[in-house]
Formats: C-alpha cells, sequence, structure tokens
C-alpha cells in the first residue's frame, strides 16, 4: 500500500484534507500568482488537533511533522530535497519530520518530474509553505506569552523568545496556531539564506532505511486482494495491429484464466499510448511469462516493416549532401556568409558524428496494477507524469479524468520514460476486460523493443578557424528522427559566419525523452568538434573553448522563443574545472585529458575527464572533475552530489557502448546481455565535485551533469591517443595506438 | 504444481508451484518477499540475488525444486532490523538513487565481506561486477562497502 493510502485508511484526517481539496476548498486550493509562481493559498483546518496550514504541513500535537512530497521519487532525492525546503523555513528539527508522497491532487500543484524541473519551479513554493506554517506557530507562541512575535525565533522544532529564553515546542503551539489567519503567501518573511542550517548539508534520502530493508516501495511491489498478473504482447514491429493469436490454446495452459486481443481504433502510425496488442491473464507472474513463450500471433505489419538503421545512415549520407533550400533540408539559421570564411580560412575541418537509438533500461521493468470498477478505476503506478497517465487512463475507459485515482510510487529509475504512460493504459483496458485488479508487468523484451528510444541521429560538420587561430566559421547539418538541434543551441551565437541545417527522416520508431533530452547526444557532437578545432588551430582546447565563450556574459536569445545564454557563468566553471583538475599536465602517452561543457537544463556545467589508453585500445576512464554552478543554493549536498556522480557514469555507460540496432522495422536486441549498462569495474576510480554558488536561483540536477561527460572522455582519448570518437557508441572506434 | 517446502530466512514456508517455477517469482508473488527484484530474468543484472546456502544466487535462475532443502536468505532476513554492517553503510553513505538494485546490491556485498572481509577496490570490483545499477551509484558502492567492512570490524573489535 502507498504511504498516502495508509494514511489514507489511517486517519480521518487525510480523508477530510483530501475531500477539502479536491473539492477545491478553501484548503490546498492552488491558485496561479500574480508573478506567476503557483501557490497553494492556504487555509486553516483543525482536524483532531492537527496543524494543518496548507497542503503539504501539519503538525500534530506530539510535535511530529508531516511534510507531503507532491513530486514522484524516482531516484532523483526529490521526495527528500523539497520536504527539506520546507523543514528550513518552518524551523523544524529534521528528526521529527516524515515524508510522505502525496496522490495525484490538485492540491499538491504540478506534480511531474521531468527536465529538472522540479527544484525551480517547487524551490520558492516550499519555502514560503514552510514559512507561512512557522509564521503562525511564531504568532501563537508571542500571543501565549504577551510578546511581540519579532522577538521570537523557530528552530529544531521549537519557538524561542529571544529575550526572555522561553520556549514552547511546535506541539504545544498546535492549538493555537490553528486559530490564526494563514499570512499571504506572497508576502510572507523567508529566511535569510545565511541563516539556513538544513539547506547545504548532506541529508540521507527519506527511504533509504525502507530501501535497504527490501520493502515494497516500487510500483512492481503493489498489490490488491483479488488481483490477478498479466502480460500484454505487442508487435516486434511498431505500429502493426495482431490478426489472429492461438488465444484457445493460450487458455488452456497452467495457471491462465484469460487471454484476448485489445485492438482498440488508435489512428494509423500512432506509436504512444495504448497500442495494439495480446494480453494474458494468469495467476502469476509466471504463470503469464511461462504463456506467453507459448504465444503465436499473426500481425498486420506497418509501412516501415522493412527499415533499418543502414539504410537511415544511407539516407543522412544522401541528404548531407544537398544544398540549403533542397526539399527536406531545413536551414534553421543563418548568420554571416560561411562559404566565404570557409575560402578564407587558415584551417578548414570537416567531420561526421553519428549516435544511436538507446533505451532508457529502467531496472524497474515498466509496470501498472489498475483496478477498473464501472467508470472508475484506481491505479498504482511508477508514473513521472501522473497527469498523463490520469488522462490515458480515462481515455482508455471513456470516463472522466475525475473518476481516475493515482497512487505514485516509488519509481525504479526514470530517466524520462515514464513521463509516457503506456503500462497505465494497457493495464487499464486489461482491467477492464477481465474485471478485476490487474498487475501488468513487462519482460526486459518488453522494455527493450518497446521503449520510447532516445533517437540517433547523424550530425554532418564543417568548421574552420582563422589565421589567428579564432573560430571563424560553423556549418552544421542535423539529421535525426525526431527533434533537432535549434536556433539558439551552443555554439550559435558565438561564431560569425554559422549555418544552421535540419533534417528529419521519416520513421517509424517510437520516440521519447532520454534524461537530457537533445543535450545528451548535441553536447557530445560539439564539444568533440571544437576540440578537433582547437587542435586544428594549433590552441590548447581550454584555451580556445574560452574564446570561444567570447568577453560578453550574457548572451541575449534569439527571436521570442530564444534562450540567453550566460557565458559568464560557462566561462567560470571551465575555468574552475582547468584549475582543480590540473589541466596542462605533462601526461605519458597513452594517457590524457579532455574538456566537455554544456548549458543544458539551466545548468552551467563543465566537466574533464582523464582517461588511461593501452596500446591494445582499453580504455580506462581513471578520474572526472566537475564544476557546477545550478545557482545559488544546493538544497541536499548528498543528493547533489550523487546526481553528479550518477550522471557522470550514466554519461559514460551510454556512450561507451549502448547502442541498439534496427532491422527489418524492429529492435534486433532483446536482453542487457546484447545491451551492457557499465559496470562496477568500469566506473571511475575517482569523481571530484565542485559547486559554484552564484546569485542565480537554484536549479535542478537531475540531467544537466550528463551531456558533458561524453565529449570529455572521446577529447581525453584524443589527447591519449590521436584517435578521434566520431561514433557513438566508443566501442565502433578502434583505440589501439603504438 | 506440486507442494514444495522452503526455507526462507529461518522459517518454513509449503508452496504450490511447477519444480521450474524460478524462485524469484514465488518469493515475490507467494511469499510476499518483494525485496527481491525483477530486472532482466536472466541472470545479467544481480536485481535478484538472494543466498542459497550462504553463496549468492540469482532467484531468477534458480529454481524452486533446487532451493528445495536449502537455506535461502533474501534481503528481508538478512537482518531482524536493518542493522547488517552493509545496511548501517549504506544509509550512512546515502548510496541509493532510484533504490531498486540496491538490495541486490547489498546482498552480493554480504557475501564478499562474510569472504572478505576487507576488501580491496578490485576485489570489490570483481565481487559486484554481476550486479548493475542504473542510476550508476557506482561509486558510492564501493565507498559503501569499505565502510561496512569498518564498521564490522568495529564490532568485531567491541565483542572481543
Amino acid at each position: 500500500m502507498s504511504e498516502a493510502a495508509q494514511l489514507h485508511m489511517d486517519r480521518r484526517s487525510f480523508l477530510r484534507l483530501a475531500a477539502m481539496a479536491g473539492g477545491g476548498l478553501v484548503l490546498g486550493h492552488y491558485a496561479r500568482a500574480a508573478d506567476g509562481a503557483q501557490i497553494a493559498s492556504a487555509g486553516v483546518e483543525r482536524v483532531d488537533g492537527v496543524f494543518i496550514p496548507n497542503a503539504f504541513i501539519r503538525i500534530a500535537p506530539d510535535g511530529s511533522v508531516t511534510v507531503f512530497s507532491a513530486r514522484p521519487e524516482v531516484g532523483q532525492g526529490i521526495k527528500t530535497s523539497l520536504p527539506m525546503v520546507v523543514a528550513e523555513e518552518l524551523g523544524a528539527d529534521w528528526h521529527s519530520v516524515t515524508v510522505v508522497s502525496a496522490p495525484l491532487d490538485a492540491a499538491f500543484g504540478p506534480q511531474s518530474a521531468g527536465g529538472s524541473t522540479s527544484t525551480p519551479t517547487s524551490y520558492m513554493e516550499m519555502r514560503r509553505m514552510g514559512a507561512a506554517a512557522r509564521t503562525m506557530l511564531v504568532e501563537a507562541a508571542a500571543q501565549t506569552w504577551g510578546v511581540p512575535a519579532d522577538e521570537c525565533i523557530a528552530a529544531d522544532g521549537a519557538v524561542r523568545h529571544v529575550t526572555s529564553g522561553r520556549t514552547l515546542k511546535f506541539g504545544d503551539l498546535v492549538a493555537r496556531a490553528s486559530t490564526l489567519p494563514v499570512p499571504d503567501l506572497h508576502s510572507v518573511k523567508l529566511k535569510d539564506p545565511k541563516d539556513f542550517t538544513l539547506l547545504g548539508s548532506r541529508i540521507g534520502g527519506v527511504d533509504n532505511a525502507k530501501i535497504v530493508t527490501g520493502q515494497p516501495l516500487f510500483g512492481i511491489d503493489q498489490k490488491r486482494p483479488g488481483m490477478a498478473y498479466a502480460v500484454y504482447q505487442k508487435a516486434p514491429v511498431w505500429g502493426s495491429r495482431p490478426l489472429k493469436a492461438n488465444l484457445e490454446h493460450i487458455k488452456t495452459l497452467p495457471g491462465v484464466r484469460d487471454a484476448f486481443i485489445i485492438d482498440r481504433t488508435v489512428p494509423e502510425g500512432q506509436l504512444i499510448g495504448l497500442v495494439p496488442g495480446v494480453a494474458i491473464v494468469a495467476d502469476s507472474t509466471w504463470a503469464a511469462f511461462s504463456a506467453r513463450r507459448e504465444l503465436d500471433v499473426q500481425w498486420e505489419e506497418g509501412r516501415f516493416a522493412k527499415s533499418s538503421w543502414d539504410d537511415y545512415a544511407r539516407q543522412a549520407t544522401e541528404i548531407s549532401k544537398a544544398a540549403p533550400g533542397s526539399p527536406k533540408v531545413e536551414e534553421t539559421r543563418r548568420d554571416g556568409d560561411v562559404d566565404q570564411a570557409f575560402a578564407g580560412a587558415a584551417h578548414v575541418v570537416e567531420a561526421s558524428y553519428s549516435y544511436p537509438f538507446i533505451s532508457h533500461a529502467n531496472l524497474e521493468p515498466q509496470n501498472c496494477l489498475a483496478h477498473v470498477q464501472g467508470d472508475k478505476v484506481e491505479i498504482w503506478a511508477p508514473t513521472q507524469n501522473p497527469d498523463n497517465a490520469r488522462g490515458l487512463a480515462a481515455q482508455v475507459l471513456g470516463t472522466a479524468p475525475e473518476n481516475v485515482r493515482v497512487n505514485i510510487t516509488r519509481i525504479g529509475g526514470g530517466f524520462g520514460r515514464r513521463l509516457r504512460s503506456d503500462p497505465v493504459g494497457e493495464a487499464v483496458a486489461i482491467s477492464q476486460k477481465a474485471g478485476i485488479p490487474i498487475k501488468l508487468t513487462w519482460d526486459r523484451t518488453d522494455d527493450l523493443q518497446h521503449d520510447h528510444f532516445r533517437p540517433g541521429g547523424f550530425h554532418f560538420l564543417k568548421g574552420a578557424v582563422d589565421a589567428k587561430g579564432a573560430l571563424s566559421a560553423w556549418r552544421s547539418h542535423h539529421v535525426s528522427f525526431g527533434s533537432n538541434l535549434g536556433a539558439d543551441d551552443y555554439p550559435a551565437r558565438f561564431v560569425p559566419n554559422y549555418l544552421l541545417l535540419n533534417t528529419r527522416l521519416d520513421n517509424g520508431v517510437p520516440q521519447g525523452p532520454w534524461r537530457a533530452p537533445g543535450s545528451c547526444t548535441y553536447a557530445w557532437m560539439i564539444c568533440s568538434f571544437l576540440d578537433e578545432l582547437a587542435h586544428a588551430a594549433g590552441r590548447d582546447p581550454v584555451e580556445f573553448n574560452l574564446s570561444v565563450l567570447g568577453d560578453k556574459d550574457l548572451v541575449a536569445g534569439t527571436g521570442k522563443n530564444g534562450r540567453p545564454y550566460n557565458a559568464a557563468r560557462m566561462r567560470n566553471v571551465v575555468r574552475q574545472v582547468a584549475e582543480k583538475s590540473g589541466w596542462g599536465k605533462e601526461m605519458a602517452r597513452g594517457k590524457g585529458m579532455g574538456l566537455g561543457y554544456y548549458f543544458s537544463h539551466q545548468g552551467y556545467i563543465a566537466e574533464v575527464a582523464e582517461v588511461t589508453v593501452s596500446p591494445k585500445g582499453v580504455l580506462s576512464i581513471d578520474r572526472v572533475v566537475a564544476a557546477v554552478d545550478v545557482g545559488s543554493q544546493i538544497v541536499n549536498l548528498s543528493g547533489a552530489e550523487n546526481q553528479v556522480q550518477g550522471s557522470i557514469i550514466d554519461g559514460i555507460s551510454a556512450a561507451w557502448r549502448q547502442e541498439l540496432d534496427i532491422s527489418q522495422g524492429r529492435v534486433v536486441q532483446s536482453n542487457l546481455h546484447e545491451y551492457p549498462l557499465l559496470r562496477i569495474p568500469d566506473a571511475p576510480r575517482a569523481i571530484e565535485i565542485h559547486f559554484l554558488k552564484t546569485d542565480y536561483p537554484p536549479t535542478g540536477l537531475g540531467e544537466p551533469a550528463l551531456p558533458p561527460i561524453a565529449p570529455a572522455v572521446c577529447n581525453a582519448v584524443f589527447a591519449a591517443t590521436g584517435k578521434r570518437i566520431r561514433q557513438l557508441p566508443m566501442t565502433r572506434t578502434d583505440l589501439s595506438w603504438s | 504444481m506440486s507442494k514444495i517446502t522452503l526455507q526462507v530466512n529461518g522459517r518454513s514456508y509449503d508452496v504450490d508451484a511447477a519444480p521450474e517455477t524460478p524462485l524469484l517469482w514465488v518469493l515475490r508473488d507467494q511469499l510476499d518477499l518483494l525485496g527481491t527484484k525483477f530486472g532482466c530474468g536472466i541472470g545479467q543484472c544481480g536485481a535478484c540475488i538472494v543466498h542459497v546456502n550462504g553463496a549468492p544466487a540469482r532467484a531468477c535462475l534458480t529454481t524452486v525444486s533446487e532451493a528445495v532443502s536449502a537455506k535461502i536468505t533474501t534481503i528481508e532476513g538478512l537482518s531482524r532490523d536493518g542493522s547488517h554492517p552493509l545496511q548501517k553503510a549504506w544509509c550512512e553513505l546515502d548510496v541509493a538513487q532510484c533504490g531498486y538494485c540496491q538490495t541486490g546490491q547489498i546482498m552480493s556485498a554480504a557475501a564478499l565481506l562474510a569472504s572478505n572481509p576487507h576488501p580491496s577496490d578490485s576485489d570489490i570490483d570483481d565481487a559486484m561486477a554481476g550486479n548493475i545499477c542504473r542510476c550508476a551509484t557506482y561509486y558510492r558502492i564501493r565507498a559503501a562497502i569499505h565502510r561496512a567492512a569498518e564498521i564490522a570490524a568495529g564490532a568485531r573489535g567491541a565483542g572481543a
């Protein structure tokens, strides 16, 4: 049972809270503030003596504090960090705080976990929630003592009258605080960050004790009375429909309760949401898995049944020869005159880069527990995007969204995959037909072959440096499957002569966001090619890249959707990482250092990798140094460092060996033996992280530390061996040297 | 289906299962021991590692018929109250991100420490290479195993 559900049953107060919030009454009602921030306008409600200043906080008469965590926890640490923000402003004793995952409810405002947006969106909001409650507790104490409120401070779960030294614990103030008006959340007095005691410290994850003892926290661990287990077979070729299947035979197999085809009318070519397939419902997961091995389905395959990676690569090379203005070649940006600059250049470099489709490979396979009863459904799902899950569930069931109750479980890895809700749609459709609660579990093959993949792509580059060694021209043609480079993507605005062409190949591959979408591949190509140009110019890569970043501090975005680029922040992290890594030191042949840096998800991050490549070409990544600017406040230092460490190793894992081959319109790889994720022996032994504290609002860390690492490693390999890696995975390039 | 008796975490369980059923699914679906995780089903990821007669075994590849009469320990039985040095070290160093693989990691590490109380980085890399952490918390896993070795040594020292 989820924590919220537990509370739901255990405490009338939560029922009351949820009912009022859901009903849009005073308590927990969300309003869009004039400044654009979403603020829960709080109301006071006394329930069983519990002080509930707003939807996120409850304080019991025994002084225990409950903080609701609205955002799904995928491993990014948000279930610990945002409640820390509340507790800091509240003046709570962290040890008396219990964090509870909130169910999907409008009372909690935005509840998705994606794009590293939770911290920037909710940081100030959570501060105001905590501050409002603290203000009320302080006022209650001041009234009790008959002293001015500004003579009192809240800390460690108590209010203290500074001049007399008297204290009252929060629990003793609950009754009086509950009678007080809620302060205006816009003007509520916030703490001075220099007085923070909790934020910036290292705090362990709130679920750690449950994780290390194997408690059932995850979606796949959920159970309901009367539940059956299901699998769902989709066509190996995306977009295909089942024509017939040996359902009668399947139904005779041990433990099988039912088997049926689900083929709702979906728009042709629809690859996301509920897609057609065959369901098997059984008494156990293993009975369903076993029966599936005997399933024989005849599929009607769509128009992409012959597509292959090799053919996509051939098309990309072909289109790369086309001139700007040709069909399928979109001119996204043009500055100056690249052709003229190439003609007058001292050095011109041309290179083509490519990177494959890869999977999210969440270690917890996709799953969902759904219980349909009439036109209502309750789901338990490891979803990063509960609102989207509710929408798909409602659509599949043909019901209103308010008939869908979503319980958000802990998530065994997100990385963007679980922003999409396809397993939820499948589980709802199966439960509807079966008439009982159903737990759908994908196997690893489903997960690898029916991912919404990180798109592969091809990038054809031509760059030039002038006689002074300055970057003078950049021509780029990006050929991909979904989204392409944007008009403001680096190094646009930093090169006087710049041309960006984009092509999207017609394809039938389901695609979706993968940790630091776009940036996770663009950074590799761009920083690798900048490294090529630095060497062509005969300049040190750090010095060359600093010169490319120029001397303007803030470079304005282009057009109305353009994004400003803070070149000063980037130069600072590049300088910092160079200094801390010992950049420029003498290294033996076969050893090298490389730089990667990128602005991604509002973070400015530079990384240096130090590698050893044996003469036979065996790579070892010995040390990584990161300089990170995500603004004025690191919320949880332990969590922040964990994200950077993990992003670095994840980025290495993706770049080094991960690749999905597409042939005959389907993914060739079937399980992890063919899709090697990085294991502990290949993880760097040393990772050093330096956070730069700057005067900017705090931003997220789930993604931005990943993009710079692949180019840092590849550029280090070049420094060590002279071998330039222009294809991912890196294993495609022979790194041996003599 | 056949009646099978399993010894798990010091308790005896009678279960109804076909002999070739992987231990993993009996633990999860029938015994409600959900700390043993499903990741790949082919012995690649290590999320399902349990101890069979003290040795690490992949519950997805171990059939219930092979497990009969063996002493099986799952994460739920590693300690009564989360007090195993590895569990303490994992919390102290805040190893987990999503946490899904960590029970399997801890079970592998427990087998390592049982045979090698002071492993080097290389020993750790060798013993833990069968466990994938998709969040890539490897840096902290290494540190936490060293820390657990210290905690265990301290406990032995205090007990002596």
